[in-house]
């Protein structure tokens, strides 16, 4: 084994206590606020001069901003740093960041705020503390300087970390000014006035990356390639059906393989092979007999399912998301219906880097090197599952290999730490196989969804019935965030408004309802969460009525979204750059759709061609995003450019199936994504229209599968109502 | 014990028979650049060169290679990232979390040494890796990006610096910003 590691065990305090070299720091955390098992390892490493939680600053100039929230490839390290940087007006190429610990972050009472990635949240929630933090940390680096030279500091001036006294020209920076600077009480956050939008200088500039180089060069170190000494590997399969509990293994030949060292049982639930290597614990694994208690639900099917939801499209226990006077009654008296019927499979996150941590149990104490998108679960996760109190438990989080909500979820934590505490003082990596991942996911909730328009005799809609059936995410996972039984997250997307998920629409009789239908099958948060599928059925089903009343889409929208302009604003954004008032290419059809989530404005157009024998050509979308302010525009580009390949992977070729209780899909093999050639040409338009910071990273997800169903049915006249669309043909 | 030539050195490894090439990689040589994302080459996270044509890793047993071979893995692409494919990759911001990126950046390279001016079809067709990001676009204009840099490089130009291939290849993105709507 290679005794090679790669981590620095410690790599906040090491990180920012280090660099800090010889130079005495007038400035400590206090010892009571640090995690007692840090402080007996951080020998007589000087503490780093730190002005407050957000900021450190080296003497040699150096600038470490503190990021509290997990990097999964969505920009957020950078994005979140640009906005600490701009109001502390430090030299940006001198800027590097690092992750604060959950237990630090415990010790010093949450001062990071949230920990939490998902809901395209990073940006949005902490802009403002982020850049008060930024700004607070200038305020006392200018005072230094001015008690330095017995000057008022309002005659000091900064640029790019460059102190300048205005009468007298002396200048000093940042780094030699620092360790005094750390000593001033930082001004309280309601004092500090953060800048106009118009001086800002990093805020809306094409930024590069922070973590480029090291995603080019192979030296990223992900949770899956940590190396710890003495460090053993650990494989494991829990029961494919969910539910279901361990019945009994046969490990006597497996103890005989070179290299294993222990068979682990967690609890009822799964086991683990111990081995020296991963490849040795994994192929152990594969050869040891397992039998499992498949329980309640070894029977159960996607068939099943499929009959509950159909069953709640006309139920009456249900839970209201929106009412707008008497949809039913304007159903009833209308002079034409139009129904129809949706629905939406489950899916798999399918992270590239499958899920894994590493954890070092003793008696006493317990370490965790986890790729998570909270941080703080983690710990809490860890400190439950190790039986110690979250104060003797430490995470030390890294970049994660995807996220997409599944890595938000612990079990693959308290999992690991339950196979470690059977290896006291052993380093244990557990990885799961791509096997594993698939059948153990949190999945996307599956949902039905009818229909009902009423329209009078000039064919304007007069009401709308929207019943959804299925599963809710809540329910499954955070039980505590239901309301008197029901789960508002639901109706992402269909809300009468708030910030988060208002409809785009003004109809004058509305009723939107839930039926809420929980299989066995685990959910999860999967990036877009319930707008994905709320958007596909309101947005098709819109380019139905459209059809069907010999009105163009776009047009009917623009009726029904005039009292909705910033919706409204990104639709025109993408009909305008689209070109809609001249014809596609011969050939090439349209289909459009408009949404707003996760604080965000989006809209979609989609070119495409369907030849005689069906094969489907995604030409170009073009697609617009009003996110308030846009801080890093060419990250965004690339999160909606993603946003495509996540949402129409989905639409295209992904479900996840269960027969006999489990999933069936087990690889990329049966659980195919979106590759280079499928993959359409994107144009990106942002729209900042200011005054409030919308989420990039999900919303536009839910606008790809809808526009291109409807460039679908325009190439085609096939109206797909259920994905993926793999299970359909779309041949003339 | 047996030997593999990775990265222009003869190392020697211990491992049991079938042991994949990636497993060998990660496990016994300490490379752990090469990812492992499915184990049934479909999604190329493990990419590597052997004799210069890119292979998956995760199939490829260890022992049917030859000490002989040649292994490129993506440490040992360039000493300081510098192969033309890694500068594009820079310029372009081409990762977003990054782990796919060593199998497309060995598959990147492998064709544009194969096919010094890939059309799209060439890209199409070679670059099979997952991403479940959606890297693809800038992959693709990586590719072409630092096609055209080794072609002008052949001809005697300097190395571009990273930044100004960054600006070149940024502008055909698309971008547009202005304010939305009113209220």
């Amino acid at each position: 084994m290679s005794a090679v590691t790669n981590v620095a065990r410690r790599r906040f305090v090491k990180s920012s206590a280090a660099a800090a070299g010889s130079l005495v720091i007038g400035f400590h955390v206090p010892a009571a606020l640090k995690p007692a098992f840090a402080q007996a390892n951080t020998t007589a490493a000087p503490v780093p001069p730190e002005l407050n939680a957000w900021v450190v600053i080296q003497p040699d100039d150096r600038v470490i901003v503190r990021i509290a929230r997990s990097e999964m490839g969505q920009g957020t390290l950078t994005g979140l740093a640009q906005m600490v940087c701009e109001e502390l007006e430090c030299d940006w190429s001198k800027v590097s960041t690092e992750y604060p610990t959950p237990g630090q972050q415990l010790a010093r009472r949450r001062v990071w705020g949230s920990f939490g990635t998902g809901g395209s949240r990073g940006i949005r929630e902490s802009q403002d503390y982020v850049r008060k933090g930024g700004a607070a940390a200038r305020i006392v680096l200018l005072q230094a300087a001015a008690d330095e030279w017995k000057v008022p500091v309002s005659e000091c001036t900064v640029e790019k970390g460059v102190i300048t006294h205005g009468p007298s020209k002396r200048r000093t920076t940042y780094g030699k000014v620092a360790a005094a600077a750390a000593k001033i009480p930082a001004p309280a956050g309601d004092t500090i006035k953060l800048k106009d939008p118009k001086d800002w200088k990093l805020i809306g500039k094409r930024i590069a990356r922070l973590d480029t180089i090291e995603k080019t060069n192979g030296k990223q170190v992900y949770g899956m390639d940590l190396k710890l000494p003495n460090m053993l590997h650990a494989a494991v399969k829990a029961c494919p059906v969910f539910g279901g509990k361990l019945k009994s293994y046969d490990e006597a030949e497996i103890l005989k393989r070179p290299g294993v060292k222990k068979v682990i049982r967690i609890d009822d639930t799964a086991v683990a092979v111990v081995a020296d290597t991963w490849w040795r614990a994994k192929t152990a694994l594969d050869a040891m007999k397992i039998e499992w208690d498949e329980g309640p639900n070894a029977k159960a099917s996607s068939e099943a399912f499929a009959k509950v939801l159909k069953a709640g499209l006309d139920a009456t226990d249900v839970n209201v998301g929106n009412r707008v006077g008497d949809a039913p009654a304007a159903i009833a008296s209308a002079a034409r219906k139009i129904e129809a019927v949706y629905s939406y499979p489950h899916q798999n996150h399918a992270c590239m880097e499958t899920m894994n941590a590493t954890v070092l149990w003793t008696p006493d104490k317990c370490e965790a090197w986890v790729p998570t998108q909270n941080g703080e679960a983690a710990h809490a996760a860890l400190a439950e599952a190790a039986g110690l109190p979250p104060a003797k438990c430490e995470v030390y989080k890294l970049h994660l290999g995807g996220g997409f909500g599944r890595r938000g979820k612990t079990d693959y934590v308290t999992q690991a730490t339950r196979i470690a505490r059977q290896m006291p003082g052993v380093p244990v990596k557990m990885v799961w196989s791509r096997e594993e991942d698939m059948a153990q996911g949190r999945f996307h909730p599956i949902t039905a969804c009818k229909l009902t328009a009423a329209l009078d005799d000039k064919g304007e809609i007069t009401g709308l019935h929207m019943r959804i059936a299925g599963q809710s995410i809540l329910a499954g996972l955070a039980p505590q965030r239901m309301v008197n039984g029901a789960d508002p997250v639901v109706f992402q997307g269909l809300n009468p408004s708030g910030p988060e998920t208002p409809i785009g629409y003004t109809f004058p009789n509305l009723l939107i309802d839930h039926a809420m239908r929980n299989p066995h099958v685990p959910p999860g948060f999967w990036r877009g969460v319930n707008l994905n599928q709320n958007a596909i059925y309101l947005e098709c089903f819109l380019d139905e009525v459209a059809h069907a009343t010999k009105q163009d889409p776009l047009a009917l929208r623009r009726k029904l979204m005039a009292k909705h302009p910033k919706h409204l604003a990104v639709l025109n954004a993408v009909a305008e750059r689209v070109g809609y008032d001249k014809p596609a290419p011969a050939g090439v059809f349209r289909g459009l759709a408009q949404t707003a989530g996760f604080g965000a404005y989006v809209a979609a157009c989609a070119e495409v061609s369907v030849s005689k024998d069906g094969v489907l050509k995604i030409h170009r979308i073009v697609a617009a995003t009003d996110c308030g302010n846009a801080v890093n525009p060419q990250q965004i580009e690339a999160q909606v450019e993603g946003s495509f390949v996540y949402g129409l992977a989905a639409a295209l070729y992904q479900e996840c199936t269960v027969k006999d209780g489990r999933i069936e899909q087990t690889n990329f093999g049966d659980y195919p994504c979106l590759k280079m050639a499928d993959m359409p040409k994107v144009e990106t338009v942002i729209l900042t229209s200011g005054g409030f910071w919308g989420g990039v990273g999900e919303p536009t997800i839910a606008v790809a599968a809808p526009a291109v169903l409807n460039a679908i049915f325009a190439a085609t006249g096939k109206r797909i109502r259920d994905l993926p669309l793999k299970n359909h043909s779309l041949k003339a | 014990m047996p030997k593999l030539n990775v990265n222009g050195k003869t190392l020697e490894y211990q491992a049991d028979e079938g042991t994949p090439l990636l497993w060998v990689l990660r496990e016994q040589l300490g490379l752990t650049g090469t990812k492992y994302g499915c184990g049934i080459a479909q999604c190329g996270a493990c990419t590597v060169h052997v004799d210069g044509v890119p292979m998956r890793a995760c199939v490829m047993p260890a022992a049917a290679i030859k000490p002989t071979q040649k292994i490129t893995t993506i440490e040992g692409l360039s000493p300081d990232a510098s192969h033309p494919i890694q500068r594009a990759w820079q310029a372009l911001d081409v990762p977003q979390c990054g782990f796919c990126q060593s199998g497309m950046i060995m598959a990147a390279a492998a064709l544009v040494k194969a096919k010094p001016n890939p059309t799209d079809k060439d890209i199409d067709e070679a670059m099979t890796n997952i991403c479940r990001c959606g890297t693809y676009n800038r992959v693709r204009t990586a590719i072409h990006a630092a096609a055209r840099e080794m072609a002008a490089q052949k001809k005697g130009a300097k190395p571009k610096k990273v930044a100004a291939l960054g600006k070149e290849v940024l502008d055909i993105t698309h971008v547009e910003t202005k304010s939305g709507g009113a209220a």
